[in-house]
């Protein structure tokens, strides 16, 4: 049985952790400390915590002030809100004078599930990635989530770290280290190159070692770090594999599939197909059915991985 | 760096203000003359008089801040930190310049003393909060001061951000409103009311002093009174003209971005340096 743990429960324990002896670090949240796991730290700090109602744009201002005082705001909500309705505060107020103030968002992605699409944040991670000097996250698992909350700590400067709800199947052991920028190669395949994200990584390793059963090496990079990208790991996946394809909990327009793709035909030009949410909205559901839906599951990666394979053979894409 | 409380040499500093803001807007040949005129009292009342600063101070060591959270205002910022020392009053030409640290609108990274980027409207009073957190965290004994325009009122992160200060009973946050009554488009009243503004900030949880926002003795007597108000943020209402010191430019909505020409230049310094 895998393991299956929350990435949001570790960010919650991870800066309590960390809050003992980095007296600088604050943490802020919009009423939704609970879900965010920002309780922990409130708890154990109260001093240190500041609740700022459901008000998501005064709370990115008042982070962006708590760093220009020197102190190292962790800002957290749900990815929709902290993405959405104060973009423009962190594209201004924090991303802009490189304000060293750290956006943690969970309840990203498509996996929130039963709240429906207004809850639903499929466009973050583009949207975050367009803004000059950003650094985005996504990363695999809780574990991964540990120690990339103890890498922004470290880094000067704003970051998004995006997580989800759900517990997951964990693709890493405890004490997994974690570098801004650098990708992690779990899985070699000659065929085909998983590149992944999130909750995607642990699918597409599964995928993967189906796809060995039936005669199709596959590869996986985990690529937490959607910006800055981890370039070389992308180009060598295209030049040992000669076939991409990128899976996300994400829109395919303008995620990490964008990135890969923008990557890829600007250096080493292979097929990209990118597996993420469709264009449009979905509905309520079980987070199982909407993956189910986007194509985001073992049986999605898979036929994508053989439509890859076989757009390596034949270069025009060929319809089902 | 000119300290000073004495009200003739205050009115002379700000005399050299507007001339440094009409000439630095019509080399450049664009920016905000009209919002930047209307906030010059209240600038040189706090950095000539009462803020606690100095351009030699280190970055870390402890110092009162201040937020222009109107940010098309940086004609005056600019002016008035030149003045203290901050940057060469050479460099004023060059604002707006491509390759100039004088940005259209205050960029903290580029700029000394500049604390907070602004330009964005509506963004600068959260911001005026954090610094008033962490000052308060670290346990400083210092102000952060922060300027907002009237139509930068309209703004729903404004009251975001007053909720906020009053919740967390930022007494050592004084905000002035530069309300000069006039926006782009024509006057507040008729753009989008924002009236009864007072009475809003009142019911905010702010202690509310309204003051000529151009004479000197009441700007910094309203400063002294609200330092002693300890339990609640303060805001000091200014009541100004927009394009104050120029005949042709004041109560005129057109002079909000427009740059004079050097006729215009010249009639303007004629009558701001005659005016004392």
């Amino acid at each position: 049985m895998v393991e299956m743990l929350a990435p949001r429960d570790f960010y919650g324990k991870t800066l309590v952790e960390l809050g003992k002896t980095n007296k600088d670090i604050v943490v802020l949240d919009c009423d939704l400390s609970g879900s965010t796991r920002t309780s922990l730290f409130a708890k154990a700090y109260p001093d240190r915590f500041f609740n700022m109602g459901v008000a998501e744009q005064d709370m990115i201002g008042t982070a962006a002030g708590l760093a220009a005082g020197g102190k190292i705001p962790f800002a957290s909500t749900f990815a929709m809100f902290a993405s959405g309705r104060a973009w423009e505060q962190i594209r201004q107020s924090v991303a802009y004078p490189r304000a060293n103030v750290k956006v943690v968002a969970s309840h990203g992605g498509i996996t929130v599930g039963p709240d429906g699409p207004s809850h639903q944040a499929g466009e973050d991670i583009a949207i975050m990635r367009a803004i000059p000097d950003m650094t985005v996250i996504v990363p695999a698992d809780a574990y991964e989530t540990a120690a990339a909350v103890r890498a922004v700590v470290e880094y000067r400067g704003p970051v998004y770290l995006r997580l989800p709800r759900d517990k997951f199947p964990v693709v890493y052991k405890e004490g997994k280290t974690f570098e801004i920028g650098k990708a992690t190669l779990l899985r070699k395949g000659n065929e085909v190159t998983f590149i992944t994200c999130g909750l995607m990584t642990e699918t597409a390793l599964r995928a993967a070692a189906e796809l060995e059963t039936e005669g199709v090496s596959a590869g996986v990079v985990d690529m937490p770090t959607i910006k800055p990208l981890d370039v070389s790991a992308v180009i060598l996946a295209a030049q040992e594999s000669g076939a991409i394809v990128t899976a996300e909990e994400h829109t395919v327009i303008g995620g990490l599939g964008s990135a890969i793709a923008e990557t890829i035909g600007e250096s080493r030009p292979v097929p990209v197909v990118r597996v993420g949410i469709p264009d449009t909205y979905f509905s309520s559901g079980s987070p199982e059915e909407l993956l189910e839906a986007c194509g985001l599951t073992t049986v999605g990666l898979k036929e994508a991985a053989l439509r890859a394979v076989t757009l390596k053979k034949h270069p025009v894409r060929v319809r089902e | 760096m000119k300290r000073t409380e004495d009200i003739d040499e205050l009115k002379a500093l700000a005399r050299g203000l507007r001339t440094d803001i009409l000439t630095m807007i019509h080399t450049a040949g664009t920016g905000h003359p009209g919002g930047s005129l209307s906030a010059v009292e209240i600038l040189a009342a706090l950095y000539f008089a009462k803020m606690d600063h100095s351009p030699t101070r280190k970055p870390e060591e402890v110092r009162d801040k201040f937020v222009l959270s109107k940010g098309h205002g940086a004609p005056a910022l600019y002016a008035v930190l030149a003045n203290c020392g901050y940057f060469p009053k050479e460099e004023l030409a060059r604002l707006r310049k491509f390759d100039s640290f004088l940005s259209g609108h205050p960029y903290a990274p580029s700029t000394p003393g500049v604390e907070i980027t602004t330009g964005s409207l509506g963004q600068g009073l959260s911001q005026a909060n954090g610094l008033a957190l962490a000052a308060q965290l670290n346990g400083h004994d210092s102000y952060v001061y922060c300027l907002l325009g009237d139509g930068e009122t309209q703004e729903g992160q404004v009251w975001e951000a007053a909720m906020t200060a009053a919740h967390y009973r930022l007494g050592k946050l004084i905000a002035f409103l530069d309300n000069n009554e006039l926006q782009i488009d024509g006057w507040v009243k008729d753009v989008m009311n924002i009236e009864p503004i007072g009475k809003k900030w009142e019911s905010f949880g702010w202690h509310v002093q309204e003051i000529d926002g151009h004479d000197f003795p009441q700007i910094l007597a309203a400063i002294d009174k609200a330092k002693t108000v300890t339990d609640k943020p303060s805001l000091i209402w200014c009541h100004t003209v927009k394009g104050k010191g120029v005949s042709f430019m004041e109560r005129l909505a057109k002079w909000h971005g427009t740059a004079p020409n050097a006729d215009e230049l010249k009639k303007a310094l004629a009558e701001v340096n005659a005016n004392g």
